[in-house]
């Protein structure tokens, strides 16, 4: 996972870079926040443009670190949805709940 | 091409075994994919049936085995146009297995599961069943049918022809 922080906007944006499941997820988990507890921003991202293989693992990342995210204050987003990973978004129901921004 | 032996039931077989270390969840998913391969599925339809196999070869290790070690069993069969995916595991099974099927119900959310495993493997695959024993053992056999080709051809071109 790549992360980036950017000081102006207190975005730290996120992108995973492997393959997502239950395996790789842990990795993920630790890393994503590690950085959000470094840089304590107000918005986080996470960017799925390089993810080629998501299952469900994806989902309950993504709901942990959005509980996390409010405890610390910072919103959370989701980037980048495409293909079977958008199909997984969609079908969990979590988009009702956390917004997709578009990435510049 | 092909090839169809008369009176052969399946055109194909394969049976894969491997412990329960979940960094064999990637394996196994990556050597079904190669498998049904053969029947030239879309990329969609591939990236279905790895996620279809991910999410039973991880209920086999996170809940079937829990933290001991065991054997996961992949067996799978091409048939005509069709693959059948059978994965085993002889850990403690499932006492409702219905419960199980849920939407979201999950006997761990404190690890982050959410509780989609068996809802993707529905919507992924064309069939799903699931056979439990409390102490023996869960079975979970899925198919899916990969449209041949020229049906995919044809499609496409009656979507050209709607949208223009």
């Amino acid at each position: 996972m790549e992360s980036k922080f950017y000081e102006k906007d207190k975005l730290l944006v996120l992108k995973v870079t492997s393959e997502i499941d239950d395996h790789s997820v842990q990795e993920i988990r630790r890393k994503a926040d590690y950085e959000m507890e470094r840089y304590m921003p107000k918005k986080v991202v996470f960017d799925f443009d390089s993810v080629t293989f998501m299952d469900s693992a994806g989902i309950g990342l993504v709901i942990g670190r959005y509980k996390f995210a409010n405890m610390i204050g910072a919103k959370l987003g989701v980037s980048n949805l495409t293909g079977s990973v958008r199909r997984i978004f969609d079908m969990s129901g979590i988009l009702k709940l956390i917004p997709t921004v578009e990435l510049n | 091409m092909r090839q169809r032996k008369e009176g052969n039931m399946y055109n194909n077989e394969m049976k894969l075994e491997f412990i329960s270390k979940s960094s064999n969840e990637a394996f196994a998913r990556i050597a079904v994919a190669a498998f049904a391969s053969q029947l030239d599925p879309t990329i969609e339809e591939l990236a279905d049936i790895k996620t279809a196999v991910s999410e039973a070869v991880t209920n086999s290790i996170i809940h079937g085995y829990d933290k001991k070690q065991g054997v996961v069993k992949i067996s799978s069969w091409l048939k005509e146009n069709e693959i059948i995916i059978e994965i085993s595991d002889k850990g403690k099974g499932i006492e409702n297995v219905e419960m199980a099927k849920e939407p979201l119900y999950t006997t761990k959310p404190n690890l982050e599961r959410s509780g989609m495993g068996f809802t993707i493997m529905e919507s992924f695959m064309d069939k799903m069943e699931v056979e439990s024993v409390v102490g023996l053992g869960t079975k979970v056999t899925m198919s899916k049918v990969i449209k041949p080709k020229e049906d995919k051809d044809e499609d496409e071109f009656k979507m050209l022809m709607t949208n223009s």
